[in-house]
């Protein structure tokens, strides 16, 4: 009876304490950007890096999750007879839910997980702390640029996730499906609210941003000095920060709606 | 331990007295999760000196370097650097004092995603506010310094081994250090390299004073280039000359430094034979 009390006492001790040691780094790196020099160019160049990586699967996924949606809602609206609104169905799902959630997990898969490996892999080849007798930050040199670049281009991505997602609905429900191409837009021009849609859409962009750029930088900068060290960063940076953008997407829908 | 140390006898304690100590390292205890790595340790190492470390594998060499460095810190004890203790320096404190250490990694520790040149500069540029051209002038000073030319855009992976080795070095020597801290440079090296390897930080060593402190499992190179030799084993440290060393009254330590090792001596663990 005692023994698993006392693993679960230990696991939940170990837990507080990994939380703490996060909770520090991510203050450390808040402290970063407000410290001189602002490393605009590797801010820049990690933003180009990461949004390269991830702009083909975000316009494939992007196309393929708006054709879906523009199949199974005209299935839907045409037994209302309400095929006109399909703009509206496609473009509120993507801007309201889709497009921010399946952006934030599909980037943390390719560049939450790539951006672990790196940081990991300098760690294991002894690169930050080469940095460190240089008397020079890794924090500041390494993981600032990229974690303020994950913020940056978290909504850019999900702009072009909702773009492609918009025209992969009206591709299959207008030149497929043949509802009228002036409707399907004006359904989705009344439909979105600039307050309640985009701007809700755009503030989980960024917060999945923060959760996705913390836990990927945070995994790889703590990982073990070896090849499993940084196989295990890559691995919980995508487990860790899917289950994190799920439970952050609920409060925030839920405190958005509670706020309007 | 202290057996190990009284069999020694006089002539080491003479000569390590004899040395006045850049970085002194004082009753250091230190473990691994459970493993422990070190006891106590107490050794030295002079200013303007060729120090080597010499040990067995995994007997806590480069964690030496390591400490000197403050990346990591032991359990207890100190480690005193220009009389600085950097166990207790603040992040920012240690900052200031491995201004006065370069160090060479085993593996390089070159950033891999820039040049040579960009390599070399980069503590310039994030440490000095010298223009461009001064930055140019110094990194192919040093460059020149460890034989190196013409390697500007080559990336790390471009190199072989020794070039890795040499451009650490450079990268180690760019802020001019007063401590070189040298991790391995003759490993995973021919011995031709490894010989150029060696007569570079011999000619730096007595053409700039400069303290060094080599890790090293190689004792014929020790031998060549060590003013003072720390040998680790059994948690702690016997220090001395290498002559000094080879005439220990412990059979463990004179066949740590001996050509032949007396095969009788391999299955026995040192404490034992210290003991």
């Amino acid at each position: 009876m005692t023994t698993p009390v006392r693993a679960l006492g230990f696991l939940a001790v170990r837990a507080a304490a990994d939380l703490g040691a996060a909770a520090v780094f991510f203050a450390q790196v808040g402290r970063c950007i407000l410290t001189p020099p602002l490393r605009l160019r590797s801010i820049v160049d990690e933003t180009w890096k990461l949004g390269v990586l991830s702009l083909v699967v975000i316009c494939v996924c992007g196309i393929t999750v708006g054709m879906v949606l523009g199949l199974q809602g005209y299935n839907t609206l045409v037994r209302f007879g309400a095929t006109e609104s399909l703009g509206a169905v496609v473009g509120l799902s993507l801007v309201r839910e889709l497009g921010p959630v399946l952006t934030a997990l599909l980037a943390t898969g390719r560049a939450g997980s790539a951006t672990a490996a790196e940081i990991g892999s300098m760690v294991a080849s002894e690169q930050l702390d080469g940095l460190r007798m240089m008397s020079i930050d890794p924090l500041h040199v390494v993981v600032m640029p990229k974690a303020v670049a994950m913020v940056v281009v978290m909504p850019l991505l999900s702009a072009l996730f909702i773009a492609c997602g918009v025209f992969g609905g009206w591709l299959v429900g207008v030149r497929l499906l043949g509802v009228d191409g002036g409707a399907y837009l004006t359904s989705l021009e009344t439909s979105v609210d600039f307050r309640d849609d985009v701007a809700s859409s755009l503030l989980k962009a960024v917060i999945f941003g923060i959760l996705v750029g913390w836990v990927a930088t945070y995994r790889g900068y703590t990982s073990a000095p070896t090849a499993a060290g940084v196989s295990a960063a890559t691995t919980s940076t995508v487990v860790i920060g899917s289950v994190a953008i799920l439970v952050f997407d609920y409060f925030i829908t839920a405190l958005w709606g509670v706020g309007a | 331990m202290l057996a190990l140390r009284n069999a020694l006898g006089t002539k080491e304690a003479t000569a390590v007295a004899s040395f006045p100590a850049h970085i002194t390292i004082d009753g250091v205890a230190m473990a691994f999760g459970s493993r422990p790595v070190f006891h106590r340790l107490d050794c030295h190492f002079p200013r303007g000196a060729l120090s080597v470390i010499l040990g067995g594998s995994g007997s806590g060499k480069s964690t030496i370097l390591r400490m000197i460095g403050g990346l990591v810190r032991p359990q207890a004890g100190r480690v005193l650097v220009d009389g600085e203790d950097v166990t207790r320096c603040g992040e920012r404190e240690l900052y200031n004092v491995r201004r006065k250490l370069g160090m060479l990694f085993q593996g390089g520790a070159l950033l891999d995603s820039l040049s040579v040149f960009d390599n070399l500069a980069f503590p310039l540029r994030e440490r000095t506010r010298l223009d461009e051209a001064a930055i140019a002038r110094i990194v192919h000073e040093k460059l020149a310094a460890v034989g190196l030319q013409n390697v500007d855009r080559l990336l790390p992976r471009q190199l072989s081994g020794g070039m890795v080795k040499r451009v650490g070095l450079a990268r180690a020597l760019i802020g001019s250090p007063e401590v070189l801290l040298c991790d391995e440079p003759f490993s995973g090296l021919d011995p031709i390299t490894a010989r150029r390897i060696e007569g570079l930080l011999a000619r730096l060593n007595r053409a700039s004073g400069m303290t060094m402190v080599v890790v090293s499992h190689d004792v014929g190179s020790t031998r060549r280039l060590a003013d003072h030799v720390v040998l680790v084993l059994d948690g702690g440290a016997v220090q001395g000359s290498f002559a000094a060393l080879q005439e220990s009254a412990s059979p463990y330590v004179r066949a740590f430094l001996a050509e032949d090792i007396d095969e009788t001596l391999l299955a026995e663990a040192p404490a034992e034979v210290a003991g």
